[in-house]
């Protein structure tokens, strides 16, 4: 990908905030406070749980995993869990295609479950991840990781490890993008807005 | 998605969206500890059944219950129906009380079509349960998703439908559906039920099964329906067997991978010999269990989206 200078504007109004770099760097930073956070180890006993929420957490959540297995020596098993059937704002816009939830062999049950998004803004996706969760077994404990933090929390949610906080205004997007998914990786502003 | 009234004219890129978010819906239930989502609470959804069934009613009611929508049966014979009121009074009566949705099965063809015209003003959705001889659209789908899952594609499968075609909405929604989604479709029955006007229909015609099996990858079978039946449309239930019942015989000129599919209910030694619905390619069993999943995300589409108006 061509080097372009941090914050640089583009032609269509958008900024990048992190470049494919900054998310592979911001990646091995959040693994290494999992495993100082979960005490992981090679003789920990069980391993926490890393799911993805769809479309762009379920990447992440793997290459997490990837990270944490090359640094602690021990693969966390990694899983999807959409939570579109657990929106709130369903009757607001029509129907929407349903993801793949994919919960490792080992299931949920007393483990440690990392849930693992792209970004954290309202609240409601984790919100309805949890009651997804509840669905699915008893987790020890829920956490929490993501990509950007970019405030306007609507529910007393919080993250426990966060990539990067990035102060926005609600009239911007912000919008991680994965080379899975998008064909790179990168974490980009877009819209009006005052500057941050 | 308003209503779900036919598989004639329906568009083959919401029949898929459909069926994928059955199999999706399908995947996330399966093993789960809590097989109830809260996708529809706050939903009522009516079963306003004419005609006695127990699949279609028990798996929409399940369907429903398990996206925690409200679920409410009525039948015929233990409502104001049978004090004389009509279909149209009696379908305002469950708008006005609250229905999002009422489900309608009705030995008339068209009364679901006539239905969703009186309930349109009221946002209410309709789905057609089987409307006499005209569709079953949510058989259609479930018959579909259980090929998909058997065959991986629809797509240039050859599907004979076998039988009592003329009385048939399953065969008919069955030919729309299935045609659409890329597959081709050979009805296989004797003249006498076959429907008329067949040759405007997207399919080949044959009479003689023992010809088509071996060219198939799935053989659906019908039921003879003898209480549509006034008058001779065959010589004996047993000659009928003979022509064009599915024997263990027949069973073994099919390909080693078609399935064999039956709406139900089942005439064993009818229409299909009890050792062949039992058989591992049968899927009858299967496509009861997707018929849930189908309805579900039925139920999904038409419900869980933006509210009209």
């Amino acid at each position: 990908m061509a080097s372009r200078p941090r914050g640089a504007a583009e032609p269509d109004g958008e900024r990048e905030l992190l470049s494919s770099g900054d998310v592979a760097r911001t990646i091995a930073r959040m693994a290494h406070q999992v495993i100082e956070k979960t005490a992981l180890g090679a003789e920990s006993g069980d391993l926490p749980v890393l799911l993805g929420i769809p479309t762009r957490g379920t990447p992440l959540a793997d290459r997490l995993a990837a990270r944490i297995a090359e640094f602690a020596g021990v693969a966390p098993p990694t899983g999807a869990l959409d939570i579109t059937l657990y929106r709130d704002d369903l009757r607001r816009r029509p129907p929407r295609p349903l993801a793949s939830t994919q919960l490792p062999v080992t299931g949920i049950d007393d483990r440690v479950v990392i849930l693992v998004d792209d970004v954290l803004f309202s609240g409601r996706t984790v919100r309805a991840a949890l009651d997804a969760l509840r669905d699915h077994g008893r987790p020890r404990s829920v956490q929490l990781a993501v990509l950007v933090d970019r405030g306007h929390r609507e529910f007393p949610i919080r993250a426990d490890y966060v990539g990067k906080n990035v102060p926005t205004s609600r009239a911007e997007e912000v919008h991680v993008l994965v080379s899975e998914v998008d064909g790179r990786d990168a974490v980009v502003l877009r819209g009006k807005g005052e500057s941050v | 998605m308003k209503h779900l009234l036919a598989t004639d004219g329906l568009e083959p890129a919401l029949a898929t969206a459909v069926l994928d978010t059955a199999d999706e819906l399908k995947r996330t239930l399966l093993g789960r500890e809590v097989r109830k989502l809260p996708t529809l609470r706050g939903r009522t959804v009516i079963t306003l059944f004419y005609e006695n069934s127990t699949r279609t009613r028990v798996s929409f009611e399940i369907a429903g219950k398990w996206m925690s929508a409200d679920v409410i049966n009525v039948s015929s014979s233990a409502s104001s129906v049978s004090k004389g009121e009509s279909l149209r009074d009696t379908a305002l009566t469950l708008a006005a009380a609250g229905a999002d949705c009422v489900i309608i099965r009705h030995p008339a063809s068209g009364a679901a079509q006539r239905l969703a015209g009186w309930l349109d003003e009221a946002g209410t959705a309709v789905v057609n349960a089987g409307d006499g001889m005209h569709e079953h659209p949510t058989q259609a789908l479930l018959d579909a998703a259980t090929l998909r899952e058997r065959l991986g594609t629809l797509d240039g499968r050859r599907v004979a439908i076998v039988g009592d075609v003329l009385h048939s909405r399953v065969a008919r929604s069955n030919i729309h559906l299935l045609t659409a989604l890329g597959a081709e479709v050979v009805l296989v029955a004797p003249p006498t039920l076959l429907p008329p006007g067949v040759e405007a229909l997207p399919v080949t015609v044959s009479h003689e099964l023992d010809a088509e099996l071996p060219g198939v990858d799935a053989v659906m079978m019908l039921r003879v329906q003898a209480e549509r039946m006034h008058g001779g449309f065959f010589p004996s239930a047993r000659e009928y067997s003979i022509a064009y019942g599915l024997s263990e015989q027949r069973l073994k000129m099919l390909p080693e991978h078609a399935v064999v599919l039956h709406p139900g209910p089942m005439l064993r030694g009818m229409e299909i010999a009890s050792a062949v619905a039992d058989a591992p390619s049968s899927a009858i069993t299967e496509q009861v269990r997707n018929g849930v999943h189908v309805r579900m995300a039925v139920l999904y589409h038409l419900l869980a989206g933006e509210d009209e108006k």
